[in-house]
């Protein structure tokens, strides 16, 4: 393992940075996690509670494809064949359960109101949590040690790992991939129509139902990636952790614009840096406490988000 | 040959309240038929119903000798059914070329791409206020460029039947006239069949050459247009003359 190099450079100018490569790599789990919730939200009009846990469930199928017999297989396709692997089977895997949420949880009581979604989406959220600790247990779980190298090396002077770069580099793929889609292809189009005006859309052509399957499948699928990383990153997993998570990435989303793409992504990395800027500069502790305070600053200042609806309402 | 559009006793029920009672009509190819009504006598139901957004209870919809009462709503545009909703229903935090390029959606795999570009710029001709503001959001523009637009978003799909939903709805007496001659020009320019659904009872016996009446859910007079225009009882209920 190599030491790190840049540390010689003056104590405060290097904790920033690392605090900034830090937040950026948990922003952009919040990041993806805010695309599903904003996605969801734009086309149902519904807050996806289970959605926090679908990314728990993203950590646990990771861990065990990673680890066991599976992470013989998985380890004996070398390291990024290893991880394309896994990331695929876990985003193929819990895009199918973000499916089935909706088809079980949310399908059938569409038409009795938002109310009844939003219990509904409260009860998947519960069930998800549970049927984790069911299967892999209450006691928090461990992934494997340096499934990535822990390298250390500079990048434009600033201290990173490995597992950072490749984090981040994932995560900017699947975000530049999810942005061209939505503005830029044909059915990104629709999926957009879909979330202004279903009726309208329905009339111009379009299979509302297939916009909703998208949704609920890239969203999960984009989440539980995020799970898998989130596990290589910190290691440490909890069947509660979708809870917390699930938290921040709403609050990013309400930060960037909720139904907004660019603003989930937006909110995701503003918030993963100021937390990881809040716990360097002033403390750990009190970082949760300065979320939830910038989430409701935004909440009576700024009620659409940073790159909220333009509103271009005429009556 | 059949009608392009042939509906025979067509129910429609919301729960207990029925909204269309046993209502036949038809609409031959490149044809002008208007539905005339007051508020609550069904005509936006009748409309939906056509377009599959809501199912009727009894009664066939034929299109093209096709039965509709199967068909899911989304694939009618592919079929040749355009529905400019009511209350034009534009996307508004969509700019106008954004909102036209939706409106192919439903075709954009049945038709040449040069024709829907040529059908496109002769819809830019035909309201070249549109092709002025096309990258203008579409909330921005006034009532009446909001229902051309909404005209326009239709039209791109190369229909042949159109479903207009009240397009003079709240708009200034003057605009009403101008998006009443823009859909005679259509109809003569582009050849398609019109069902119009109105309110404004002289200006869509004018356009119309047939006309249907509906009160509570049923039609109560047919005909020509010119005929219906002379009948003393629509004279009374729907153009304003004095009743005896």
């Amino acid at each position: 393992m190599s030491r790190p190099v840049f540390f010689d450079k003056g104590k405060k100018v290097s904790t920033f940075f690392e605090q900034l490569v830090n937040g950026l790599t948990v922003g952009s789990f919040y990041a993806l996690v805010a695309l599903g919730y904003s996605m969801v939200y734009g086309v149902m009009k519904l807050i996806n509670f289970a959605h926090g846990d679908l990314f728990a469930l993203g950590a646990y199928l990771g861990y065990s494809l990673l680890t066991g017999a599976t992470g013989k297989i998985t380890a004996s396709m070398g390291l990024w064949g290893g991880i394309g692997f896994t990331a695929l089977l876990v985003a193929l895997s819990v895009a199918l359960a973000g499916v089935l949420v909706e088809r079980i949880a949310y399908r059938p009581v569409y038409p009795s109101g938002r109310l009844s979604l939003v219990v509904s989406a409260l009860g998947m959220a519960i069930f998800i949590q549970n049927a984790i600790m069911a299967i892999w247990g209450s006691r928090p779980r461990a992934f494997p040690a340096s499934v990535v190298p822990s390298l250390r090396f500079s990048l434009f002077g600033i201290p990173v790992t490995l597992l950072q770069v490749t984090i981040l580099g994932i995560s900017f793929a699947l975000m530049l991939i999810i942005w061209l889609i939505v503005e830029k292809s044909n059915f990104g189009a629709a999926v957009r129509a879909s979330a202004l005006d279903r009726e309208t859309a329905t009339l111009l052509g379009i299979d509302v139902r297939k916009v909703i399957f998208f949704v609920f499948a890239l969203g999960p699928g984009l989440g539980g990636v995020a799970g898998l990383m989130n596990g290589l990153y910190y290691r440490a997993i909890s069947f509660n952790m979708g809870w917390n998570y699930g938290l921040k990435a709403f609050t990013a989303t309400i930060l960037g614009g909720i139904g907004n793409i660019p603003g989930a992504m937006l909110g995701g990395l503003i918030l993963g840096v100021v937390e990881s800027l809040l716990a360097g500069y002033v403390s750990g502790a009190w970082k949760d406490v300065f979320v939830f305070i910038l989430l409701i600053a935004v909440l009576i200042f700024r009620p659409t988000g940073l790159l909220g609806e333009k509103t271009a309402e005429k009556v | 040959m059949a009608p392009l559009l042939e509906i025979k006793d067509l129910c429609l029920d919301y729960g207990a309240v029925r909204a269309l009672n046993s209502v036949s009509l038809k609409v031959e190819e490149n044809e002008i038929v208007t539905v005339l009504g007051a508020n609550g006598a069904g005509k936006t139901s009748l409309l939906k119903a056509i377009s599959g957004l809501i199912r009727p209870s009894k009664g066939s919809i034929q299109f093209r000798g096709e039965d509709l009462s199967r068909i899911q709503a989304f694939s009618l545009a592919g079929r040749g059914i355009a529905h400019v909703p009511e209350g034009r229903r534009v996307f508004s935090t969509l700019s106008v070329q954004e909102n036209l390029t939706l409106g192919r959606y439903g075709v954009r795999a049945l038709r040449k791409k040069a024709d829907l570009d040529n059908l496109e710029e002769r819809v830019y001709a035909l309201f070249p206020i549109l092709k002025e503001r096309r990258s203008q959001l579409a909330g921005t523009l006034s009532g009446g460029e909001q229902q051309m637009l909404a005209i326009g978003r239709a039209l791109v799909s190369s229909p042949s039947l159109l479903l207009l939903d009240e397009p003079s709805l709240g708009l200034a007496p003057i605009i009403v006239q101008e998006i009443f001659s823009l859909i005679k020009k259509i109809h003569k320019e582009e050849k398609i069949a019109i069902l119009l659904v109105e309110q404004n009872a002289r200006k869509a016996l004018k356009a119309a050459s047939r006309a249907y009446i509906l009160e509570l859910g049923k039609i109560v007079v047919s005909g020509d247009s010119a005929d219906l225009a002379q009948d003393p009882r629509v004279q009374a209920a729907y153009l304003g003359a004095k009743a005896c």
